[in-house]
């Protein structure tokens, strides 16, 4: 018996259970997939929004401003990349100066420190690239970039590192309220058991909802697709460029990612099936199109890869956080300004489930530092080398793009969360992430993961489930 | 470390540099490969087709490599292996990384680039749909099969009709997969109309002309893809879309010299090739950074590679040794192959680089051969084409052992062959050479060794 079981191991689930680790030991994350940070928070922007968009007094409003006040500190303990590259919502027409007036105006409710509407020269001092026809902007000194993946990775590793527990390919399909506790079952038949739990799961968190008789929410897929282009490309824009939001949606944005790639998208498409994560030529046309807004020299040629993330809409104008029920708390329809609100999302669900009776006197041993973890390029070549006198997988390259070494590999196989497959490396290291995208890495990185877990080489995946990448041996 | 001479990627390119350099005479040399063993791409090609023009006989990769490797080693000339290059400054200081001395850096007095390409993937293409597992660039799948020896695909599709999604599609038929299609963009193949014959004719693969993939499908493992024809500006024609299921698609759509390190050395690049500006000499932009090979721009042909190491390898100890640069004689002519599918029709003799048209009348009369060997050429291929069967044989310790057959034998006993050969497990040391199964499927051929592993 668990004391609490949070479903879903995206960013919401896995900084409410280390929040919750502060607190208690006996915390659960359920995962239906092979890997964490498998849904939204491993495909999105990756921008810590200032919080000048949400209407004033929403949830979102409230813990987006909180929660990215928050997310700088927070980074540095879980060392996870984070930059305040500031972010600039631009126009181009008096009709949008008015519209800037409008954002700001919301943004200085909200408590937005710094904000300021600049001319298009102005902006153009910030960013030389940015197109001509650009002719006025607000600033938004606040904004900043973070990892996505690893920031819901290395929540869960430190929640882990406290006492969380994990269940990968653990799908929750029946949630039986015993009065005390919930029998909480997968779609295998397996069974766990927990006094509270926390509804976490994303586009699936109405389904959810729905096993314990709540139905007053729905979810619903909203598509966004992206470019990624090559790090040498970083030239092109420092910092996150939004267009001033007009009837047809918010636009796409254009920005600077930790890594110093560049990320152009995202898209926005409401889908029937919440699982299809396709990219589509007229999508990924849209965003060349709308690109153009911004910069009339983007090098297509050096797109490296393009990618889906699926929003959980919520039918409810906010997120959703309630207690339908006696022990149980939804994290639901948490779309964006989700990533950004995410500490703050934690620090609420887990206030609510201390009133309903989960432990509230912090741990004393409770460490809040991620464990290992330290960017091995981050080191000084002497520090570099003194690890690879313990360690020499240290020096042995692996993934030639993001000069990956065998030893970095090693260490995500063995630090929590561990990888289990291909793309899960790929979150942990970024080897396959460069340009070649992985042509040259896999078969080794296969080759590492085989030898760690000692399965044979044709069991290794790209991400669980039926994606082998290879069919036997040839011969023998 | 001081060296008078760095060569960056132990491929043939990088080779054929250092064996120049020491035969005009400088000694301090060092060749850095990431690579567990010389030989650069060639390992992976086990297929026959080179060194044609420069030791004017038909080698597999792996033997020209062997070559090569050998004249290094008997030179007594340094290289380091499981070693890589990551960094070079203007002022020529290498910085490289391995198991045994961590990250270190060389002054040299001359560099020479031999980094060799890298494929285009499906990021570059664009290609909109799912991302499962199952998406390879074709040298990545080549080097699954003949390196570590596991079968990429079941069903495959190849875009690209390039020789290296030509070769593999023939590999894949030879280790059981059935190639249901080859994709090409263009309206002609970019590959040797050679490898047209003996690739995909052979083995009745269709090549489909002015076809590209216009969607990936599956969610965990490739489960099809979209198919469409395009038109002479390479937008889809409506309504010719196409299902083909398939558990792979395999791309082999050009590749790009692998400059990372050149740029980082601030070295003029040719935006066209990819690859850095370089002089007669093969000096690029920064004085005492020299380039060849593939890292300067793709080349079809390993011989050529060669040919451009030896220039400069020698240009570089010229530089090192303050000798006039000596005059460049480029050995053999540098006569391009057939290619495509327009120059089928007729046998296109494959014995040498010439590759005639051969054209035999109803009376029996031949003509299009610019040598006698050409009527037996196509006599034979009438009658019944040979190939030399090159494939992989087990090891003990899961090494995969490159083998060929040691004279051509009938496209129709290749079966056989095969199945022998699949069913062996060699035990380590083998040398380039050795006969592996004598007169293997009853051929009269012998199965040889095509290089050495194992100390
Ligand atoms: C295209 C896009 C762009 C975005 N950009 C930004 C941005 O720039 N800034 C920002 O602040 N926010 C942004 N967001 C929003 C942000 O990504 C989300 O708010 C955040 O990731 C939500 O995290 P989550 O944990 O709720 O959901 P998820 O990450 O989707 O996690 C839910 C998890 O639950 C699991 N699950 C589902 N059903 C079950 C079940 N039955 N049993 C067990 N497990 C289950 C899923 O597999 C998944 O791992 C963006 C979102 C998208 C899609
Ligand atoms: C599938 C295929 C089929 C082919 N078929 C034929 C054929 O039939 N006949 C023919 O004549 N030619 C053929 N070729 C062409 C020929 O093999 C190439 O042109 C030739 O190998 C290029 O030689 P290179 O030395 O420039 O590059 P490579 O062979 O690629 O060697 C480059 C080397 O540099 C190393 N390297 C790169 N960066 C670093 C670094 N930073 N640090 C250390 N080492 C590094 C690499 O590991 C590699 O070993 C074929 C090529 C391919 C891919």
């Amino acid at each position: 018996m668990y004391k609490i079981a949070v479903i879903g191991g995206g960013v919401i689930g896995g900084m409410v259970a280390r929040q919750l680790t502060k607190y208690e030991k006996s915390v659960l994350i359920l995962e239906k997939e092979g890997d964490v940070a498998m849904g939204q928070s491993k495909a999105n922007s990756g921008i810590v929004h200032g919080g000048y968009d949400p209407k004033p007094n929403s949830l979102k409003a409230i813990l987006n401003v909180k929660g990215s006040k928050m997310m700088e500190n927070l980074c540095k303990d879980l060392k996870v990349k984070y930059r305040k590259n500031g972010t600039m919502v631009v126009g181009f027409t008096e009709e949008d100066v008015t519209q800037l007036k409008v954002l700001k105006e919301r943004g200085d409710l909200n408590g937005v420190e710094g904000l300021e509407i600049i001319s298009g020269e102005e902006a153009r001092l910030k960013e030389p690239n940015l197109d001509e026809t650009v002719s006025c902007a607000l600033y938004v000194p606040s904004g900043a970039i973070v990892c996505p993946y690893e920031l819901t990775i290395h929540s869960i590793g430190n929640a882990m590192d406290n006492g969380a527990e994990l269940k990968l390919n653990f799908q929750v399909d029946k949630i039986e309220n015993k009065g005390k506790y919930f029998l909480i079952t997968s779609s295998k038949g397996d069974v766990v058991e927990a006094e509270y739990i926390v509804n976490a799961a994303g586009i699936h968190s109405d389904e959810i909802a729905h096993l314990i008789g709540d139905r007053s929410f729905n979810i619903t897929g909203r598509r966004g697709e992206y470019f990624l282009l090559d790090k040498e490309t970083g030239d092109l824009v420092d910092m996150t460029i939004f267009r001033v939001p007009t009837k047809m949606g918010k636009g796409v944005l254009a920005t600077k990612t930790v890594d110093g790639n560049i990320l152009l998208g995202p898209t926005s498409e409401d889908i029937e099936d919440k699982e299809n994560k396709e990219t589509s030529a007229q999508g990924l046309g849209l965003v060349r199109e709308r690109e153009r807004e911004f910069f009339k020299n983007i090098p297509w040629d050096k797109v490296i890869t393009q990618f889906t993330g699926v929003r959980a809409h919520g039918d409810q104008g906010d997120f959703i956080i309630n207690s339908p029920m006696e022990r149980f708390v939804n994290a639901a329809g948490i779309e964006s300004p989700g990533l950004s609100s995410a500490p703050a999302i934690a620090e609420m669900v887990v206030e609510m489930l201390m009133d309903m009776g989960v432990n509230s006197e912090a741990r004393a041993d409770f460490d809040p530092i991620k464990k290992g973890g330290t960017n091995f390029k981050d080191l000084s070549m002497e520090e570099k080398n003194a690890l690879i006198q313990e360690d020499d997988t240290y020096g042995r390259v692996i993934c030639r793009c993001e000069e990956v070494t065998e030893g970095e590999i090693r260490r995500a196989l063995r630090e929590n969360p561990p990888a289990r497959d291909v793309d899960g490396i790929k979150r942990r290291t970024r080897s396959g992430m460069g340009r070649c995208q992985g042509g040259f890495c896999m078969p080794n990185v296969a080759e590492i993961i085989a030898d760690e877990l000692g399965i044979s080489y044709d069991e290794v995946t790209k991400m669980g489930g039926n994606s082998k990448y290879t069919f036997g041996r040839i011969k023998g | 470390m001081e060296k008078d001479l760095v060569i960056i990627g132990g491929g043939p390119a990088g080779m054929a540099a250092a064996v120049a350099a020491r035969e005009r005479g400088l000694k301090d040399i060092l060749i850095i490969e990431r690579d567990d063993r010389l030989g650069g791409i060639l390992r992976q090609c086990i297929h026959n087709g080179f060194g044609l023009h420069r030791f004017k006989e038909e080698l597999t990769g792996p033997e020209y490599g062997e070559r090569y490797e050998t004249m290094v080693k008997d030179m007594d000339i340094d290289y380091m292996v499981n070693t890589m290059v990551i960094d070079l400054s203007e002022d020529k200081v290498v910085t490289a990384v391995n198991k045994e001395k961590g990250f270190f850096n060389i002054r040299a007095k001359s560099v020479v680039l031999a980094m060799g390409c890298r494929e285009k993937n499906r990021g570059a293409l664009a290609i909109p749909g799912e991302r499962p597992a199952g998406v390879y660039s074709a040298g990545t799948a080549q080097k699954i099969v003949n390196i570590k020896g596991y079968l990429a695909g079941k069903e495959v599709v190849i875009l690209g009709s390039g020789d290296i999604g030509l070769i593999m599609a023939r590999r894949m038929t030879l280790e059981g997969a059935k190639v249901k299609a080859v994709l090409e963009i263009m309206e002609d193949s970019g590959g040797l109309t050679r490898n047209i014959v003996q690739c995909l004719n052979d083995f009745d693969i269709p090549l489909k002309l002015r076809h590209t993939v216009k969607e990936i499908h599956g969610r965990e493992r490739v489960t099809g893809v979209t198919t469409v024809q395009v038109d002479e500006n390479f937008k889809p024609v409506p309504n010719t879309e196409e299902y083909i299921s398939c558990d792979t698609l395999m791309l082999s759509v050009g590749l790009i010299p692998e400059n990372e390190l050149s740029k980082k050395a601030g070295i003029e690049m040719n935006p066209k090739t990819r690859g850095p500006v370089i002089s007669d000499y093969k000096e690029t932009s920064v004085r005492g950074i020299f380039a060849c090979g593939n890292v300067v721009k793709v080349h079809e042909l390993v011989d050529f590679v060669s040919q451009e190491g030896e220039i400069a390898g020698r240009g570089a100890a010229d530089f090192v040794m303050g000798n006039q640069p000596s005059e460049i004689k480029v050995k053999g002519s540098q006569n391009e192959q057939k290619k495509g599918v327009k120059n089928l029709g007729g046998i296109i003799c494959t014995i040498c680089p010439n590759g005639c048209k051969i054209q035999v009348a109803g009376d029996g009369t031949i003509s299009g051969n610019l040598c006698k060997r050409g009527v037996e050429y196509a006599l034979q291929e009438m009658k019944e084409p040979l190939r030399t069967l090159t494939s992989v044989v087990n090891t003990e310790d899961g090494l995969m052992v490159p083998v060929k057959t040691d004279k051509p034998i009938s496209l129709k006993s290749m079966k056989k062959a095969m199945e022998e050969l699949n069913s062996l497990t060699l035990v380590l040391p083998i040398r380039l050479g050795d006969i592996i199964i004598k007169d293997i499927g009853e051929t009269g051929a012998n199965l040889v060794a095509t290089a050495s592993l194992g100390d």
